[in-house]
């Protein structure tokens, strides 16, 4: 372990980095964010779970340094009573849960399918290809609100909030399987005709070693810039699947559906509940395309290829 | 040439009759039409009445080649909720959307082409560096977001602008448009821009990293070379091939833009098909869903294909690698 961080202390990537002020910051928030969010429980004031907190009376408090704001909730309560900050924070922590498991999923879909396409080609791969184009031209939000839709059309609201979070990250894992699946074909192309591959080829091993033990790990680096992408994507779109009442409930809500919940309010004034979510989200995601940007650059996957 | 436009055309209507079948299903599938349709005091020998009369109790294969069969005359199904055919209700909310969508696609037009050369052609500029800059914090404001601060600003705030609906509009031929009145393009400034709002940082970075590839490409090179004015080169030479990839991509993003005419749609009550499409959600109006896939459905292959086939008559390296 401490081997392999001397020698990435040393690589290039770590070089860059340092020399990075905007990745450095946009890294540190990440941590910082991801701290805040899963330690939710010990950090927030209060528990947005728990119903003891929730509170009309208290509803529509503004923040701590406007008029009418209190000490007791730093960034205001919500329409229904509970405390914002803290509601951010458990709404965050489902925000990140969701975009990274549906990227896992999705990484796992479209590697596999990636690989298998671009390793045997053929009929399977025209296949896949078409079937990734396909998808593509209809948007992975498109596909994602529809069947977000017609799922809630037929089991019904209720039902539908129970099983938000696992239906959230199969759809959005769904839905973008494509744009791992074209990436990691096309690297698996180039990568296939270097003499390593033949070497092993000769050696006897097997189609299933070679593709996941010798191609597979020197395609890691587009793999890696397009996961960082795809977690923003991921986070957008379930903000965006909340906001439409397609996601999480108002009880259990995301930064999407605080934002929802939060757009009611805005015409009479109480502009907190939509604006600290908002701007968290953006934050986030906006720390994500960043580091994105730079694995972009200093990677340089497409430079890899030759 | 022609085997390739015929090849393109065959996975069209494959894509189409995929869309169908997953239409039916949902239609097979979610909720009961008959109960939709009556209410809880209608008899049950009225209510098996209706459904003979619906034609629901005919076997499934039956029920579906019935469906393609009206879809392909146009008829979607009825819509529980206006009880009017869901295509005339489609039709109906149709232009709203499609001005929306066109007063953007303007707004990325004219804003991206000049910003994404500009930044291609002067990279090291401090307003390049913002253009660049503001581009990657557009990206990561979801699309409601803005459309949602806008609101607030513009109409809470400073009451400049209207916050919802599309204002007066003109019958030219059963077509209402907002285009005909001041009314009517107040009430598109804040959806559009909103809408736009997504897309437009994309097309910069786009636009621009097409363009220094291009610039960087050897025939610019021998262009400058033999002494050509740099305007020419620029916007003759570069900007040409620039334009080819841009062309393609937003064939795809059209998509994109359709899934977010919904949420901008559901912020500013824009009475178009994706306001219409939450509502037939809330309602379960199974039909209106229905009808609502294969209409955008629809559209999304019939631009994808044309764009495809654009693309090959340009690009014959399109066709050649599409052949083997």
């Amino acid at each position: 372990m401490t081997d392999r961080w001397q020698r990435f202390k040393k690589s290039a990537l770590f070089h860059d980095f340092k020399g990075d002020k905007v990745a450095i910051v946009s890294f540190a928030t990440l941590v910082l964010l991801f701290i805040c969010a899963f330690s939710a429980p010990l950090i927030a004031p209060y528990n947005p779970y728990d119903s003891a907190n929730i509170d009309i009376m208290s509803s529509e408090i503004p923040p701590v340094w406007m008029a009418g704001g209190t000490n007791d909730y730093l960034l205001g309560t919500d329409a229904q009573g509970r405390d914002l900050l803290s509601t951010m924070i458990y709404g965050m922590r489902i925000s990140i849960i969701i975009g990274i498991c549906a990227v896992a999923l999705q990484a796992v879909i479209g590697i596999i399918i990636g690989l298998i396409a671009g390793y045997y080609g053929g009929k399977l791969d025209g296949f896949f290809m078409r079937l990734a184009d396909v998808q593509l031209s209809f948007s992975y939000l498109m596909v994602a609100i529809f069947v977000s839709a017609v799922l809630q059309a037929a089991v019904g609201v209720g039902r539908f909030a129970e099983i938000a979070v696992p239906f959230l990250i199969i759809v959005i894992g769904l839905a973008q399987w494509p744009q791992y699946a074209r990436t990691v074909r096309a690297s698996v192309l180039a990568e296939k005709k270097k003499e390593y591959v033949e070497a092993a080829r000769v050696t006897g091993f097997g189609a299933h070693r070679i593709m996941w033990r010798h191609i597979l790990p020197n395609c890691m680096s587009p793999i890696l810039v397009l996961s960082t992408i795809q977690v923003a994507n991921a986070v957008m779109s379930e903000a965006a699947l909340s906001f439409l009442g397609l996601g999480m409930p108002v009880t259990r809500p995301s930064l999407g559906s605080l934002i929802n919940a939060g757009f009611e309010y805005i015409f009479s004034g109480s502009w907190w509940i939509t604006a600290f979510p908002g701007v968290l989200l953006v934050i986030l995601v906006l720390a994500v395309n960043l580091l994105g940007d730079f694995l972009r650059d200093a990677l340089n996957p497409k430079l890899y290829k030759g | 040439m022609v085997a390739f436009i015929i090849r393109r055309i065959v996975q069209a209507f494959l894509v189409m009759f995929i869309i169908s079948s997953i239409g039916f299903a949902i239609k097979h599938n979610v909720g009961d039409p008959v109960w939709q349709i009556t209410g809880i005091s209608v008899s049950k020998a009225e209510r098996e009445r209706i459904r003979e009369q619906l034609g629901l109790n005919d076997p499934v294969y039956i029920q579906y080649i019935n469906f393609l069969k009206n879809a392909a005359h146009g008829d979607l199904g009825q819509s529980y909720f206006y009880k009017k055919p869901a295509a005339d209700v489609i039709l109906d909310k149709a232009p709203a959307t499609l001005e929306l969508v066109l007063v953007s696609s303007m707004i990325i037009v004219v804003l991206s082409i000049p910003l994404g050369v500009y930044a291609a052609i002067y990279p090291k500029r401090i307003f390049s560096r913002v253009v660049m800059g503001g581009s990657i914090v557009g990206v990561s404001i979801p699309v409601f977001l803005i459309a949602i601060m806008g609101v607030y600003l513009f109409s809470v705030h400073l009451g400049w602008l209207p916050s919802f609906g599309r204002g007066a509009t003109v019958n030219v031929g059963g077509w209402r448009t907002g285009f005909l009145t001041v009314d009517g393009w107040l009430h598109l400034i804040l959806p559009s821009l909103s809408l736009s709002s997504i897309m437009l940082p994309l097309f910069i970075r786009l636009i621009r990293s097409e363009m220094m590839e291009v610039l960087e490409s050897d025939y610019i090179r021998y262009a400058w070379a033999k002494g050509l004015k740099k305007y020419r080169i620029w916007f003759l030479h570069a900007f040409k091939n620039t334009l080819l990839p841009v062309i393609t991509v937003g064939g795809v993003q059209l998509g994109i833009t359709i899934a977010f005419t919904i949420l901008t749609e559901t912020v500013f009550q824009w009475q178009g098909l994706g306001f219409l499409f939450m509502e037939a959600v809330e309602r379960s109006d199974t039909a209106l869903l229905v009808a609502y896939l294969m209409f955008v459905g629809m559209i999304m292959v019939v631009v994808n294909t044309v764009v495809d086939i654009i693309y090959g008559v340009v690009n014959p390296t399109v066709r050649i690698a599409g052949t083997k």
